[in-house]
């Protein structure tokens, strides 16, 4: 017979379970990228979910920590890097973004739970600095002769110019990073995140309003920023990350609210096409603050009798 | 309609797992022999009146009261004291314990009479003497509760019927059993304690006990009947008090400080059928469930082994890792089977190997579950990293007293870390860091 301490019974979920829902809501994504990009896509993915799992094994065997790998947080790590790499970028970049992520940005900070910002953001932004070129060769989807072409804008650069149709953005055929085009795709593995209750859908929702309204004012149509660029993919997957998002309602809120803010303004007064990545990021780094300034007041309201 | 952005207070979804709801409560046999722990309830432990070879009755006072919190305890059979000796209760704590062989008998004791009842005072002294404890769980002596400088500052009896935990339906039997001994029970706190509401807080998953209560109230528009949202722990007293009357009750303070007393229904239930019978408390209404052949609800006299009372439903059944008395959420695992019931036990339950088992604790991944678990609203993942840097001043700001483990943080947590552990130590260490200061 036990004796333990209370409470006595524990429910049924677990990390495990809960990365399995993101693996789970990714894959429409997935399938996307290998139809618009084709299989070379699939490669990508399976070499930074393969690399990122190697990387957290090697470290932690070298550590003598225990093995991490079963609670499958470093496939949706990989799955998420691969989804900022073009399908076209050479496969030993896609490893040192897996590097990156896996050993720099999360295990040197202690691993799972300890990492000050997503560890797939990190690896993009470092494969992005590194390697400008390769990283914006935009594959598009396969044209008529049947060639993946490397050139060109995304739809953020050309909107600046010449409309996409929305269908098209809906959908994701369009040049970009690999699991970013596809919202359709997006949009339902955010639902089941949500069904699921993995994710609150706050961050997400907030985020994508606050973008909606300042393209709105700064004269922008706002469908085409909600649709374009990796802001779904953020928005849905990126800045959701329990560790690096805050834990309350008002946290949540101010979060969706500063990323949206950032997003638009390096969106539309900046050099740089896309904001996403680095407005996760900034908004990472503020987490702690948010943390400690949106505490929930207790009952009573903390007053002394 | 709570205010969420203050805090989320969700609770934690459990099943409530109420399969006895409808079993009738039926009398366990006397036993052979009844063991009585002098620490039955929070105080003072009671100091035993007997020695061994003593001739004791139903209702002879065992052991006497010691100082204003603490209740006196007495024997539920009549036979001859046979040992009294110290053993080692749930807390870890040694204290003396009576051991009573019945006759069979169940001679009642000639001193038992009706109380005289006549004023305020008085009314406390006869629950005062009746050893009446919280008995939803809590084990708070009644009367102290009862006791105050001054009674013009409550308007309002709160009586617990939420029975949040799972498996446990004794409160409901009491609502569909006894409904008459509640209510003028009710009517007996309201006339002595001179207080102008009562409401009766009743979780939504006991529908026959909602609809006994609002049959028997009709007519009465100081009563009032209040469903609550079935979800755990809505019967804690906080969390009840701002359910009934959306009062919040300050930092270290008590239900008086609202302007509430809040009641246990079966504890209000006894009071009336004491004043009408003078008998104290010796026995109780339990549930038994989980693991065991026969699931039901039991009147078991107070001291009983625990052993006889899972036989008495046909014994455990597959493999059982754990025998809790009280819910699954704030009960306390049994140390041996040989163990009496308390006054406060409102349940037996064995919980299988695999349900009691629990898994390895993973990294904390800041999900913020336990956060949104709080019925408190407190930051359970945010006090732990203040603990493990031992800072007692950011506990403080946290605010971590006044967590009443209730154990939704532990339950909701995915990587199933023991965050309730956690807010225990973290609450006597800032005790002890005050305490310095």
């Amino acid at each position: 017979m036990l004796v333990k301490s209370s409470p006595h019974i524990r429910d049924n979920s677990s990390t495990q379970k809960i990365m399995l829902d993101v693996i789970l809501a990714l894959c429409p994504a997935i399938l996307a990228s290998a139809i618009i990009f084709g299989l070379r896509a699939l490669l990508v993915i399976a070499v930074t979910v393969v690399s990122c799992v190697v990387f957290e094994y090697l470290y932690c065997r070298l550590m003598k920590k225990p093995n991490p790998i079963a609670d499958l947080s470093a496939v949706v790590t990989g799955i998420l890097l691969a989804f900022n790499l073009p399908s076209t970028l050479p496969l030993w970049m896609a490893v040192i973004g897996a590097f990156v992520s896996i050993v720099i940005a999360k295990q040197l900070f202690g691993g799972l739970g300890h990492n000050f910002a997503n560890p797939a953001i990190v690896g993009r932004i470092v494969l992005a600095v590194s390697f400008a070129g390769r990283m914006t060769a935009y594959a598009y989807p396969e044209v008529t002769n049947g060639v993946a072409a490397l050139a060109g804008a995304t739809p953020l650069v050309a909107t600046r110019n010449a409309d996409l149709p929305l269908l098209t953005l809906f959908l994701g055929t369009h040049g970009g990073v690999l699991g970013e085009t596809c919202a359709a795709a997006l949009l339902l593995g955010g639902i089941w995140l949500v069904v699921r209750r993995v994710i609150s859908p706050v961050i997400p929702v907030t985020y994508l309003a606050t973008v909606a309204v300042i393209s709105l004012l700064a004269g922008q149509e706002p469908l085409v920023q909600l649709l374009s660029g990796g802001l779904m993919l953020g928005a849905i997957f990126m800045a959701t990350d329990y560790v690096t998002s805050p834990y309350t309602l008002t946290g949540k809120l101010v979060y969706g609210l500063g990323l949206g803010i950032i997003t638009c303004a390096i969106r539309f007064w900046a050099t740089s096409a896309e904001g996403v990545s680095y407005a996760i990021l900034l908004m990472n780094l503020l987490v702690p603050y948010i943390n400690d300034l949106t505490r929930q007041k207790p009952l009573g309201g903390g007053k002394r009798k | 309609m709570k205010n969420r952005f203050k805090r989320a207070a969700k609770g934690a979804r459990l099943a409530h797992n109420k399969n006895t709801q409808n079993i009738a409560t039926v009398d366990l046999p006397v036993p052979e022999k009844i063991l009585l722990p002098m620490q039955q309830h929070i105080g003072g432990t009671a100091v035993p009146m007997v020695k061994k070879g003593d001739q004791v009755y139903v209702g002879t006072l065992i052991g006497r009261a010691d100082g204003y919190v603490s209740a006196p305890i007495h024997s539920g059979v009549s036979g001859t004291v046979t040992d009294v000796r110290p053993i080692q209760i749930s807390s870890g704590a040694w204290v003396p314990a009576v051991e009573i062989t019945s006759d069979g008998q169940q001679a009642v004791d000639p001193a038992i009479a009706p109380p005289k009842v006549n004023d305020y005072e008085s009314f406390t002294t006869a629950i005062r003497n009746s050893g009446l404890v919280g008995l939803g769980g809590a084990g708070f002596p009644t009367a102290v509760k009862l006791t105050m400088k001054d009674l013009s500052v409550i308007d309002t009896l709160i009586i617990n019927g939420a029975e949040c935990e799972p498996y446990i339906t004794a409160d409901n039997r009491e609502f569909v059993e006894n409904p008459q001994d509640i209510i003028s029970g009710i009517l007996e706190v309201k006339k002595w304690l001179a207080i102008k509401n009562v409401i009766i807080g009743i979780e939504r998953n006991k529908p026959e006990a909602m609809d006994v209560m609002f049959s028997l109230i009709k007519g009465d528009p100081s009563i009032t009947v209040k469903p609550l949202p079935s979800v755990y722990p809505q019967g804690a007293e906080k969390i009840l008090i701002e359910s009934c009357t959306g009062r919040e009750v300050p930092r270290g303070g008590l239900p008086s400080d609202v302007g509430c007393i809040v009641m246990n229904v079966s504890s209000v239930a006894f009071v009336a059928s004491y004043l009408r019978t003078g008998m104290p408390l010796v026995a109780r209404r339990l549930t038994v469930d989980g693991a065991v052949a026969e699931p039901r609800n039991l009147r078991v006299i107070v001291g009983t082994p625990i052993r006889e009372v899972l036989d008495y439903c046909g014994g455990l059944k597959g493999e059982v890792g754990e025998i809790i008395t009280g819910g699954p959420m704030m009960g306390v695992s049994v140390v041996a089977p040989a163990f009496p019931i308390h006054k406060q036990n409102n349940a037996v339950l064995a919980l299988p190997r695999a349900a009691a088992q629990l898994p390895p604790a993973g990294e904390c991944i800041h999900c913020g579950r336990c956060i949104e678990a709080c019925p408190i609203g407190l930051s359970p993942v945010i006090i732990a990293k203040a603990y493990n840097a031992q800072n007692v001043d950011e506990l403080d700001r946290l605010m971590v007293d006044p967590c009443m483990e209730c154990g939704s943080c532990s339950y909701v947590c995915p990587a199933k870390r023991p965050v309730t552990d956690t807010m225990r130590l973290a609450k006597a260490m800032l005790r002890k860091g005050a305490k310095k200061k």
